[in-house]
């Protein structure tokens, strides 16, 4: 177990490395620096700015220096926002961010799972059909076409839900059900047909024969062993949310890290993409890294081997 | 013994009829797998209708501009923002452009997206993932390590970045998605030929002296064929929606070239006033990625009977 520990971690700091790396030197090989905009500054105040930001040192020296902050957390100073830093800024949006993230993976995985199950104890009868047309079309409709939708439904048509802001709970309905459509679908497609799976196995039949309610046998035997394959679905779906913000925060106007991304691609503020590429790739592989361990300590078939 | 007397008449046997002489033999004639997989398909009404859908647009994108009144560029104010009518089947744009048009158009840009991006995916992924698995040991040690770590980063991320650095349009986003999306590709690819180098046709194509590259590219891939195809239907929608997706952010074809993102992303802006400049891109999407997602698993069920649930 410790060994397979020691292994995935140090598998995770080598993918962070070349993710820094990889990020460093594409930012660094865009033709143009980030000061050249339309209306060109005079050289002096360029070269100012250049030396104030280290770009005029040699490429190898800044690759050092930036290794060097990025050890101790610090992404360096944006580009464009005078002052302030890509640590800053994300200490003021990934909160925001993290909300909604956490509550569309919770509804996602409970309404998924319910949906699968009902499918698949119902196999073949309406509730079944139902459940796998919604989870088809939430697997092929782009997350932004649903958004779209949702707000001319919702808050065109029937001034029901506000369309841009992020305040209270009803400014999270939308977002969230265009965040999470697509895990929500994939989810209860999962559990459904891993549960069809389970429900032929020698041990429930056993505990049916064993005079346990129907109840009993489908939550606590099968759903049990059913729900296994989910757990390595959190991965995918923390980055399925991650990138989908990029789109869903920019459309609901909500000041999360999503937003600040395509807002840093737009103003082309390349230490603000690199910082925000690298704080996400941490935060997936982080997790990933726990739902792997997660993992093998649910299933104790598993081997830990890699 | 009871045997002893038993007497052997004439009478007891009888001449095989001729029809039936020839029983053992094979009346139709055999089916080859691509038959075989056409008459499982066919019987998928869903695939069918995706793969209707799927000829339908490509040819609508290949000869519908040239049919259209209308091109993608003109503008003209005096039409601005008009609802579907018999002039314009989708209706008009802020600029007096015609929607139904700019989609067919943009059907051009997105499929060809698509279709690039998948196949030059499809030829990194299967060299990659050929040579990994034929070869074995050391070398598919290395390189499936790399792609271990590769896969550990968000490909739209990378996507992103890559864009940012050579620039929006069309080719860079081609460019974009090839380099990044061959990973799924070389595992299947893989773990494929894994499995088939241990049969005795490749032992066969070996002793016969065959080099290398000639048992990976004749032999182990044409082998691999059905979990390919599946692949790479499934990698088209996955293709266009990360275009859809570029475009929506800003970092798409540029005007006023339009691809259906590129369309979404500009209906966004009069959604309040005019719903249906968003609803016709919108659809035209969500069907095709519907219609391409359904081929795919037929496809799948149809090349692959094991794999049927």
């Amino acid at each position: 177990m410790l060994n397979y520990i020691i292994k995935r971690l140090v598998a995770s700091i080598v993918t962070l490395w070349v993710i820094a790396t990889a990020t460093f030197f594409l930012m660094h090989a865009i033709p143009g620096g980030p000061f050249d905009t339309e209306k060109p500054l005079p050289p002096q105040i360029k070269a100012n700015l250049e030396e104030k930001f280290g770009l005029n040192k040699p490429l190898s020296e800044q690759y050092m220096m930036y290794m060097k902050n990025l050890l101790k957390g610090d992404l360096g100073p944006s580009l464009k926002y005078e002052g302030r830093t890509v640590n800053d800024i994300i200490a003021y949006s990934f909160p925001t961010s993290a909300k909604l993230g956490i509550v569309t993976v919770i509804c996602s995985l409970l309404l998924g799972t319910y949906l699968g199950v009902t499918a698949a104890l119902n196999q073949g009868k309406w509730q079944d059909q139902l459940v796998m047309v919604i989870a088809t079309l939430g697997v092929t409709v782009p997350s932004f076409v649903l958004a779209t939708f949702l707000i001319y439904v919702f808050a065109v048509k029937l001034s029901l839900l506000p369309a841009i802001g992020f305040e209270g709970p009803e400014y999270y309905v939308m977002p969230v059900m265009a965040l999470g459509g697509y895990s929500l679908s994939f989810i209860a497609r999962l559990t459904r047909s891993s549960l069809l799976d389970v429900i032929r196995q020698d041990y429930i039949r056993t505990a049916k024969a064993k005079g346990l309610s129907r109840n009993t046998v489908i939550y606590k035997h099968a759903l049990r062993n059913a729900l296994i394959p989910i757990v390595t679905y959190l991965g995918p779906l923390t980055a399925g949310i991650l990138t989908g913000s990029f789109v869903i925060e920019k459309i609901f106007g909500i000041p999360g890290l999503g937003r600040e991304f395509v807002t840093g691609i737009y103003n082309r503020d390349y230490s603000m993409i690199m910082g925000l590429t690298v704080f996400d790739s941490f935060l997936l592989i982080t997790f990933n890294f726990i739902v792997d361990i997660l993992y093998a300590i649910i299933d104790p078939r598993i081997k830990l081997e890699a | 013994m009871e045997y002893a007397n038993f007497e052997l008449t004439k009478e007891m046997f009888e001449r095989v009829p001729k029809e039936e002489k020839n029983i053992h033999e094979i009346v139709r004639p055999s089916e080859t797998y691509w038959q075989d997989a056409w008459r499982r398909l066919k019987k998928n009404k869903l695939a069918m209708g995706g793969l209707f859908f799927v000829i339908f647009i490509t040819l609508l994108a290949i000869i519908g501009p040239y049919l259209s009144p209308y091109n993608y560029y003109s503008q003209d104010f005096s039409i601005a923002n008009q609802g579907p009518s018999r002039a314009h089947w989708f209706g008009t744009d802020p600029f007096g452009r015609d929607i139904f048009t700019r989609i067919l158009y943009g059907a051009r840009i997105s499929l060809t997206v698509g279709y690039v991006a998948s196949i030059l995916n499809l030829t990194i992924g299967i060299l990659y993932g050929g040579i990994s698995g034929y070869f074995g040991g050391k070398v598919d040690n290395i390189m499936m390590r790399i792609v271990d770590t590769l896969y550990a980063i968000p490909m739209l991320l990378y996507v992103i970045l890559i864009m940012v650095v050579i620039g929006a349009g069309l080719k860079s986003i081609i460019f974009a998605l090839a380099i990044a999306y061959w990973l799924s590709m070389a595992r299947i690819v893989r773990a494929q030929v894994l499995s088939l180098k241990q049969q005795e046709f490749v032992l066969a194509a070996k002793t016969l002296g065959a080099p290398h590259m000639r048992i990976i590219l004749r032999h182990l891939i044409p082998n691999s064929i059905g979990p390919i195809i599946v692949t790479l239907t499934l990698s088209v929608p996955s293709a266009i929606f990360t275009e859809a997706f570029l475009s929506f952010i800003g970092l798409g074809v540029s005007a006023p070239m339009a691809s259906w993102g590129v369309l979404a992303s500009e209906a966004m802006e009069t959604l309040y006033v005019y719903p249906y400049q968003m609803f016709f891109p919108a659809l035209a999407i969500s069907l095709t990625m519907l219609a391409f997602n359904f081929l795919g698993d037929g496809l799948r069920d149809a090349l692959d009977p094991k794999m049927r649930k």
